[in-house]
């Protein structure tokens, strides 16, 4: 190599150091491996989030937490216990009583379907889980009003307890609902809007409809 | 050489300012091209088909023939294909239901409001409401017709409801599917003015149910004449819109012919009410509205 001929290193400059890089404590791959941790982190990190979520249905603001973040396990929770609380109630021989645990299932998992392709074949901006989200946790009031006509009923059936459930049913059902428009409206293209809501709130009232009407043996 | 300001980035001026500047500046302007071929047709149309206009509302068919053809460009199996049938606005879907409770005489309701835009929203919708309502003023119903007896015991009969589904989404789907294959059928032996796609028809029939959703209400009224007067008034305003919709479709056709298809449509449509009126509500057995008082004569 000719052009490197009169290129040379001076003597008293030292030529040498570390090969090896040292391992810092922040590199990136670190804060993504879980793998380390203790399970009990894990699992708190995620009850964590659930809570969290729980707070911002009950009281409504317009956060972005909810719809960034989402998960199903609220859903899955609420959509289980109240399908169990809606059984043990008057199963007749002839069959005709309250719904199914799987038609309680499969009317709240299929309806919110239904309900979130409904909004994006509108035009809405949001996604299609965290819509999904977003209508499981605003099942929780309602969760919240089985449990008390649960506890109503088991004072009596009469007229009076009748009238507790219905002011709490009807209560809930709106809080439900005025709490997934506040999350759900604004993805929404303006002109549309009651398009949209209307769907929510035939879900919400038929959920409604199946706690109020629900009579013990 | 370019001096400096040369170099620098200039901003555009209003085309006002530069037209000022240079009046006689070639320009080219980019208009919507929709208004010549309006003319045209317009001119090309026969002078004898008055009533064909009036039921047609031509004034604004042009329009819909140069929109048809720009609609519904995307394959089938993209999600953008199916946003084209949910492409409505809230006041369009009040308007539709307006016009199918409100049948103006003489005006079709497929080219008066849905115009080469039948949307999937309504018929879904009214359908899902009427299942519900259905299944819920049964239910009410019979709770008031029962309430009193000793040996009556409230059940939410949660059966119902998946016996309605089935029984409205079928009849808002298949019966307009059997009435675009018999039409589509006489289309190709006797030449029809007048023909509808097959989501027309089903958004003819979806917004057509909307008025049962609330003569289902009012049937929880547990008094048998106030029942079939509802079913009556209810079957004509509905039933004058399906048959405002489909007499054009079918006239120039054999006179037999067109008479029995608007008698099954008229006659399916009456089967629908009378079948959910006699499935879903009880028959009341006091004709006095007194459920409270138990009926000692009445014949179990």
């Amino acid at each position: 190599f000719p052009g490197l001929a009169d290129v040379s290193i001076s003597q008293d400059i030292p030529v040498e150091g570390e090969i090896t890089v040292p391992v810092g404590s922040h590199s990136p791959d670190e804060d993504y491996s879980t793998l380390d941790e203790p399970v009990k982190d894990t699992i708190m990190r995620d009850l964590k989030a659930v809570g969290k979520k729980f707070v911002h249905v009950m009281y409504p603001r317009k956060s972005s937490a909810l719809l960034r973040d989402w998960d199903l396990w609220g859903p899955l929770v609420l959509c289980v216990s109240l399908a169990l609380m809606l059984q043990g109630g008057s199963a007749d021989s002839k069959d005709d009583g309250g719904p199914q645990f799987a038609e309680v299932f499969v009317l709240i998992w299929f309806g919110a379907v239904v309900i979130t392709l409904n909004s994006k074949l509108l035009g809405g901006t949001i996604s299609f889980f965290q819509s999904l989200c977003v209508l499981g946790y605003c099942v929780m009031p309602l969760t919240v009003a089985m449990l008390v006509c649960r506890l109503v009923l088991l004072a009596g059936a009469g007229t009076v307890s009748f009238v507790i459930r219905l002011l709490v049913v009807g209560a809930m059902f709106g809080w439900s609902t005025l709490a997934s428009t506040a999350f759900l409206a604004d993805s929404q293209p303006p002109n549309r809007k009651a398009l949209v809501v209307y769907p929510i709130f035939l879900f919400y009232f038929v959920i409604s409809w199946m706690i109020l009407t629900f009579t013990p043996q | 050489m370019a001096t400096a300001d040369d170099l620098k980035f200039q901003e555009f001026d209003d085309a006002a300012n530069l037209l000022a500047a240079n009046p006689d500046a070639t320009t080219i302007s980019i208009d919507e091209p929709v208004e010549i071929p309006k003319n045209q047709h317009s001119r090309l149309q026969e002078p004898g088909r008055e009533e064909d206009d009036e039921l047609l509302g031509t004034d604004d068919s042009d329009k819909t023939e140069l929109l048809a053809g720009q609609k519904k460009s995307a394959p089938f199996w993209t999600f953008e294909y199916y946003q084209t049938f949910f492409d409505v606005d809230t006041y369009q879907v009040l308007d539709r239901i307006k016009g199918s409770v409100f049948p103006v005489p003489g005006k079709n309701f497929v080219r008066l409001y849905i115009r080469s835009n039948p949307d999937l929203y309504g018929p879904f919708w009214i359908c899902a409401t009427l299942v519900f309502t259905i299944a819920v003023s049964g239910n009410l119903s019979n709770f008031f017709i029962h309430l009193g007896k000793p040996t009556y015991h409230y059940v939410p009969e949660f059966r119902k409801v998946s016996i309605a589904a089935t029984t409205i989404y079928a009849y808002a789907w298949l019966v307009p599917l059997a009435l675009w294959g018999f039409l589509m059928w006489r289309n190709s032996k006797v030449m029809n003015i007048v023909s509808y796609s097959f989501l027309e028809i089903v958004c003819v029939y979806g917004y057509s149910l909307f008025i049962y959703i609330p003569t289902a209400v009012l049937w929880i009224i547990p008094q048998r004449v106030v029942r079939w007067v509802l079913v009556v008034f209810s079957l004509c305003l509905s039933g004058s819109v399906l048959v405002m919709t489909f007499w054009p479709a079918v006239r120039d056709d054999n006179r037999r012919i067109a008479v029995a298809t608007v008698a099954t449509i008229l006659l399916l449509h009456a089967l629908l009410a009378v079948g959910c009126l006699a499935y879903f509500f009880d028959a009341p057995e006091l004709d006095i509205p007194a459920p409270i008082i138990p009926a000692h004569n009445s014949t179990s």
